[in-house]
């Protein structure tokens, strides 16, 4: 399952990719293929301010839904409403068109808590059996 | 979980498929192959097979059996020709659900019984208690397998692999023949709101009819897809509509109750709860958008609790949310608008028959 370099992972499968100031945040991939197809995303209005674990909103899929947990706190700035209103892209475009929300980060210094590539993949791995 | 988890006589073809495996009522069962949306548009569109060999298939036979069944469920045994088959229900004293089930005749004096998995051991120790010595109650469940074959395309693409016509089969009827030097039971049956028939045949021989049945083009289908469904379709689910206290009237299931044949265990509790007015009753509810509704979800009229989701799911026909629940009236009318609390957030439900849930062939897709 791919699990791309550069981004930072949260062990609730979120991932985060650092534009400056800005965290991009979205659910892994193998976070997607445990849900099956995605139909719905409950995100946070622009604005809404985030602590590190606070749960920002919700994805469901059609037998399920999981909570978003923050992996940093931030304001959120963006949300992906394109992603909101097809939902499909969060299943075929994990790490790129189904990104959900942008935050402005109030404490970077968070960042060094996130998984590495590699720390991710053996943490699902591992939390796949 | 204390019990170890039972696999049926397909679990290799499942894993083989590469199918996602999940607990369901003590069993491991496919959720899904490829995705539940392809899945429940591969039944709607032309035919899907699923594996319902973890339902409880269990023979009565003997003198005394009509009388049996018609003692313990709400339907007209006695009315029914050898052949044919009715949904009904196990009842209790009080007029609760003890399972709904599908009985078939397929003989003078033998029938077949069809329960769900997760009340196999109830239903048989319910009947073997109340039956006498001219009943013999054998349970066949683990010495065969069951395949629903559901869709359009249902009847010819199973007719064609057992090398017998199905079409004559009428709704609800039953019939077995030979097939592999095997007996093999069809039943024009299934909960999904499509033509199609369930299958009975041999554990042994129960891989051969699935991969047949998938090389005649006819897609897996898991759990998953047969629960959204059955959604669609507006039909209960035991431990979701219906349970051992929720009884028939408030589930919108008279329908399938004979009141005139004679007593039966719970006719009188049944009898009373029809001459009150209902507490609550079941309906179909369709969300505003694509958020799920989800069992246990509240229902809003304004600042009231008015009822609870019984099972929700995402309608790949409407594209939207679709639900049962149950709602006090006077807000179960048609066309009534309510809302479910989706965590924290309110979210508008339109009011409609259950049966309405699923639009008609040929009705616009969203």
């Amino acid at each position: 399952m791919a699990t791309p370099e550069g981004l930072l992972y949260s062990k609730t499968h979120e991932w985060v990719r650092v534009l400056d100031d800005v965290a991009e945040i979205g659910i892994t991939d193998h976070a997607q293929a445990e849900l099956g197809d995605v139909v719905y995303l409950d995100l946070p209005e622009v604005g809404r301010t985030l602590a590190y674990d606070d749960i920002f909103g919700a994805v469901e899929s059609v037998k399920a839904v999981s909570d978003l947990y923050s992996p940093l706190s931030g304001d959120v700035v963006e949300i992906n409403a394109e992603a909101a209103s097809a939902t499909d892209l969060v299943n075929s475009d994990p790490y790129g068109q189904g990104w959900m929300v942008r935050l402005r980060m109030t404490r970077p210094e968070e960042l060094q808590q996130l998984l590495t590539e590699e720390q991710y993949a053996a943490f699902a791995a591992e939390s796949a059996h | 979980m204390s019990e170890e988890m039972r696999s049926t006589c397909l679990a290799d073809e499942h894993r083989a498929l590469g199918a996602r495996m999940v607990p369901f009522a003590g069993w491991e069962m496919p959720v899904q192959y490829k995705g539940i949306i392809e899945e429940v548009l591969a039944v709607r569109g032309q035919a899907g097979a699923f594996d319902i060999s973890h339902m409880g298939r269990v023979i009565l036979g003997g003198a005394g059996a009509t009388a049996l069944l018609d003692r313990l469920t709400t339907n007209h045994v006695a009315s029914l020709e050898i052949g044919a088959g009715h949904y009904s229900m196990l009842t209790n004293e009080g007029g609760g659900i003890i399972d709904d089930i599908i009985v078939y005749r397929t003989g003078q004096s033998e029938f077949l019984v069809v329960v769900n998995a997760s009340n196999t051991e109830k239903d048989l120790a319910w009947m073997r208690r109340h039956a006498g010595a001219d009943v013999a109650i054998t349970d066949t469940s683990d010495a065969t397998g069951m395949v629903a074959v559901q869709g359009p395309e249902a009847l010819a693409a199973a007719g064609r692999v057992l090398g017998q016509s199905l079409e004559g089969l009428p709704r609800f009827g039953v019939a077995s023949f030979e097939w592999r030097q095997v007996t093999v039971t069809a039943c024009r049956t299934g909960y999904t709101g499509e033509d199609g028939v369930e299958v009975i045949v041999d554990a042994q021989e129960s891989a051969v009819l699935w991969r047949a049945l998938l090389a005649a083009g006819v897609a897996p289908c898991g759990l998953g897809a047969r629960d959204a469904l059955r959604v669609e379709a507006g039909y209960p689910l035991y431990g979701h509509e219906i349970d051992d206290e929720h009884g028939p009237v408030g589930a919108m299931l008279m329908w399938a109750v004979c009141m005139d044949k004679g007593d039966f265990v719970g006719r009188d509790a049944i009898a009373e709860a029809r001459l009150e007015a209902p507490a609550e009753r079941l309906v179909g509810l369709v969300a505003a958008g694509r958020v799920v509704p989800r069992q246990g979800y509240t229902i809003w009229s304004a600042d009231e609790c008015v009822g609870t989701v019984t099972s929700g799911a995402f309608s790949p026909m409407r594209g939207c949310g679709i639900a049962m629940g149950y709602l006090r009236p006077p807000h179960h009318v048609r066309g009534g608008s309510v809302q479910m609390d989706v965590r924290g957030r309110r979210h508008e439900l339109q009011v409609i028959p259950k049966k309405e849930l699923l639009l008609p062939k040929g009705a616009p897709v969203a």
